[in-house]
Order: structure tokens, then C-alpha cells, then sequence
């Protein structure tokens, strides 16, 4: 049974972290909560859930959680970011506030650009019966002011596109959703990312 | 989602984006500057006004909708949501923020009511709005109306946070109070609150608001701002008590510090060092009647 002994943190610095826990936990993965380096010890995954990027990153650097957050990739654990979180995945963010020259520091994992904001404001948020590859039924996704990905490197798979824009990736042991499904009740992508975390976790040992 | 109504779908969106709002610190901001300084503290959301609420005191007069050039302004200068407020029941002013693509609506009693009987109908709109309640009831109505988040009402203004903490308490108390009545008695018990029915055997079945709750109205340090969270509530709005404190760029960032780590006593004993005067405050008992600002809405 996928995710019967993951363990799997969610990072709790801010946004929905709390939906994320309530599905992994119903599928049996046992869920910490990430705000501090040291939190990040004996897991086999870890979600960045969504939120505002800008906020998060801001508090990646305080509480000094990027370097410990790339280590963790590299001794295998698996990664997974929802929205806000996908934007901190990407190699580049483009649309960063202007404040900051409109750069917004990422941790690099997924070798893809992403556009926060690609699809609007609030008031052009959507939902939609997205096809994803892997899931044999269209996915209830929830779109809010979501990011899409562009240029895409070879490792990377395109696991679902919405209006010509990519907005499910996936690169080894890291996965990336523009939409967020935690809101919804299927929890699918969650099984999904539980197997990812397994896999590598096995291919490790 | 196939049986799903076009209401379902927008509430869907407009409660999955206040949930991303959660642990974080939505802060009031008077111009563009402003807003760049509350982004870069890690603000989740800038909420676009023309004076801070203890300004709004101080001047008096009827205090309306924003200028929307400044919102413009302010939109233009951040990427983190942009949310304005409407006087209580003014229709139109919320016409005018949905059309400038404002993100969130505050129909606030902070701003002069347009309307002494009915709020807004939140649900005529695409944009999702955020109300104060004292009380379940109160907040029910509101969730009712369409309301995709709650705050507390608190005393805004004042730097004072107890009255913040009396409506969290009163809010929460009653919900673990329904949650204790068996099912039969509901139906009396949302008469008692005049709420919604079928919103009140939410709250019984599930022990929370449909929505989520924030806590707004006095919060002026790190430490007011951990015991909202403490308290129950899922984040904090914070006003005056930045801008109006004597290093606003340090203060707003040990706010948002608090709000992530307030079960942390070590984080925040050393974020509340040294962040220079706060605001003065008021004391809410010197208050006339008339100025109070958390008995309008009804």
C-alpha cells in the first residue's frame, strides 16, 4: 500500500498546509510539520503547499531553510510543490514583485521557468477537468491566481497542460502542480506524489 | 464537479483562495511605498486604504471607498494580492473595486456604513469578499450572504486587542458549544443565533466556520498578533499598529515571524526585541459610544 510508512513534512510557514496534511494523512503517510531546518530530519518527502510565494520565500531565507531544503533533494527525498510552491521548484520566476528588479530567489529543482500570475487575478481564477497524464480520469483541478511553466529542459515531463500552457511537471523526484489539489476532495495527485516518495526512497536503499 | 452549480464552483474558488491567506499577516497600507515595505515583510496581502483606522479616528467625518488611482497605484506595485474596502452595504463602491481587479473586498465597519439594515449580497459577485463578526451569528450571516473569510471585528484604531480576543473567545466558544448540542435542538439554536440552518449544522458537524477566520482590530505587536493565533484563529490582519509604530519595517516583519512560529516562545521572545516604540493606543473604555467601531453591522 503506497505512503503506508511515509513520512512525509509539509512546509508550515504559511498557506495551506493544513489541507495537504488532512489528505496525506488520510492515506496514510505520517505528516510533520516543517518551520525549521532541524524539522526536516527523517522524512521521505516534503510538500511545499500553496500560499504567496513572496511571503514564503522571505521566510525560507529568515529561518536560513533553502540550502537545507536543496540537500534534502540530494540525498533523495522527494518534492512537491502546489502553487506558491511550484514557484519556489523553478529554475527562474518570471512576474517577481518589481521591487525586487522583478527576481524572486528559487530553489532551482525543476529546470523550468514558471509565470506567477499566468492566468490573471482572482476574479480569473478557475476550475476545471484537467487530463493528467498517469490519472485515467480528468482531475477536478482548482486554479487561483496560478502560475503556468515555460522551456521546460529535457528531464522534464509535461504531466498536463491547460489552454496551451504547462501546468503539471514533473523531474525525477520532484513534482509540480500550478493548480492546487488540496482543495478538492480527490486525492489522487496526493497518491501520486506518496508513490514518487516510495520509489525514490526504495531505489535509495 | 459534474453536479456541481456555478455557485458551488465560484465559492470553491474564492474559500480555496482565502485558505492560502492562512498563517499569514494581511497588512493596511496607504500608498504604493507602503505596500512595497509590507511585500517585502512578507506580507500575504496589502489591503489598499486611503487612512489607517486610528487616522480615520482621529480625522472623523465619513470615510468611503479608496481613490481608485491609488489602488491602481498599489496594485501596480506589488504581485501579492491587492484587497480594498467598501462601506457596510454599498453596492456600488464593490462594483468599482470588482472592475479595477481588486482581489478581495472588505465590507468593514472601519468605513462609515452606506447601509443601517442589510449587508451586501456577496454572492451577485465574482470577487470574494471578507466581513467582521463579534459573534457566531453575526459571522454566520456574513458566511450566509457569501462571505468567503470572517475576521474579528477587535477595536480598530486603538492598538487595544482585547476587544479582538472577546470576539475570537465568543466565536469559538459558541462553536464548541453547538458542537456539544445533540441534532434535534439545532434548528432552535439557529433561531436563537438568526443563522442559517443548514450553516449551523456545518458548524456542529465539522467544529469550525465554513470559512476561514482572522483575527483584525488592535493588534499592535509580535506577541498580540501569536496570541490570535494561540487562540484558534487561522490569521492576522494588522492596521495601524505598524505604520503608526516607530520602525514599521521591523515590526512588520517580527509580526509575520509571529504568525508562523507562534507555538514558539523562543522565536518570539527574540523577534519582540528591540522594534522601537509601538503605536500609542487608545484605551477602549475612554471611548464615547459613537466611537466605537465594532458595534456597526448588523
Amino acid at each position: 500500500m503506497a505512503g503506508k510508512s511515509s513520512r512525509i513534512g509539509v512546509l508550515a510557514l504559511q498557506g495551506a498546509f493544513r489541507e495537504h496534511r488532512r489528505i496525506l494523512e488520510s492515506l496514510g503517510a505520517a505528516v510533520t510539520e516543517v518551520r525549521l531546518p532541524a524539522d526536516l530530519a527523517e522524512l521521505d518527502g516534503l510538500v511545499l503547499p500553496g500560499g504567496e510565494s513572496t511571503t514564503m520565500a522571505r521566510l525560507l531565507t529568515v529561518y536560513a531553510l533553502w540550502q537545507p531544503i536543496r540537500a534534502f533533494h540530494a540525498a533523495g527525498g522527494a518534492i512537491w510543490g502546489t502553487c506558491a510552491g511550484a514557484i519556489l521548484l523553478a529554475r527562474e520566476v518570471r512576474g517577481a514583485p518589481p521591487q525586487f528588479g522583478g527576481k524572486q530567489e528559487s530553489l532551482g529543482l525543476l529546470d523550468a521557468v514558471v509565470q506567477r500570475n499566468a492566468f490573471g487575478r482572482q476574479i480569473n481564477s478557475f476550475a476545471a477537468a484537467l487530463p493528467v497524464a498517469g490519472l485515467d480520469a480528468a482531475f477536478p483541478a482548482v486554479f487561483i491566481r496560478a502560475p503556468a511553466f515555460t522551456a521546460p529542459g529535457p528531464q522534464v515531463n509535461t504531466l498536463a497542460t491547460w489552454e496551451g500552457q504547462a501546468v503539471m511537471l514533473s523531474q525525477g523526484h520532484v513534482l509540480a502542480t500550478a493548480f492546487h489539489p488540496e482543495l478538492s476532495s480527490d486525492p489522487r495527485v496526493h497518491a501520486l506524489f506518496l508513490k514518487m516518495a516510495v520509489e525514490t526512497k526504495s531505489e535509495i536503499a | 464537479m459534474s453536479d456541481s452549480t456555478p455557485q458551488d464552483q465560484q465559492n470553491q474558488l474564492n474559500f480555496g483562495f482565502a485558505e492560502m491567506f492562512k498563517g499569514g499577516v494581511i497588512m493596511d497600507v496607504v500608498t504604493a511605498d507602503q505596500a512595497r515595505i509590507a511585500e517585502a515583510a512578507g506580507a500575504t496581502a496589502v489591503m489598499a486604504l486611503e487612512r489607517v483606522p486610528a487616522d480615520i479616528r482621529v480625522d472623523g467625518g465619513v470615510a468611503r471607498m479608496s481613490d481608485p488611482k491609488m489602488i491602481k497605484e498599489i496594485i501596480a506595485a506589488v504581485t501579492i494580492p491587492v484587497m480594498a474596502k467598501v462601506r457596510i452595504g454599498h453596492i456600488v463602491e464593490a462594483q468599482i473595486l470588482q472592475a479595477l481587479g481588486v482581489d478581495f473586498i472588505d465590507e468593514s465597519e472601519v468605513l462609515t456604513p452606506a447601509d443601517e439594515q442589510f449587508h451586501i449580497l456577496k454572492t451577485d459577485f465574482k470577487v470574494p469578499f471578507v466581513c467582521g463578526a463579534k459573534n457566531l451569528g453575526e459571522a454566520l450571516r456574513r458566511v450566509g450572504e457569501g462571505a468567503s473569510m470572517i475576521r474579528t471585528k477587535g477595536e480598530a484604531g486603538t492598538g487595544n486587542v482585547v476587544e479582538a480576543v472577546r470576539h475570537a473567545r465568543t466565536v469559538l466558544g459558541e462553536i464548541r458549544a453547538i458542537q456539544a448540542r445533540p441534532t434535534e435542538e439545532l434548528m432552535t439554536v439557529a433561531r436563537d443565533l438568526q443563522a442559517p440552518y443548514e450553516l449551523v449544522r456545518y458548524v456542529h458537524q465539522h467544529g469550525k466556520l465554513p470559512v476561514v477566520n482572522f483575527a483584525a482590530g488592535g493588534v499592535a505587536t509580535p506577541a498580540d498578533a501569536a496570541l490570535m493565533m494561540v487562540l484558534g484563529l487561522d490569521g492576522v490582519f494588522v492596521g495601524s499598529g505598524i505604520f503608526k509604530s516607530d520602525n514599521p519595517e521591523r515590526r512588520a516583519q517580527a509580526i509575520v515571524k509571529a504568525v508562523t512560529h507562534f507555538q514558539n516562545a523562543d522565536v518570539l521572545a527574540e523577534i519582540s526585541e528591540d522594534l522601537g516604540a509601538p503605536m500609542t493606543g487608545i484605551n477602549i473604555d475612554d471611548l464615547i459610544p459613537a466611537e466605537r467601531l465594532a458595534s456597526r453591522g448588523w
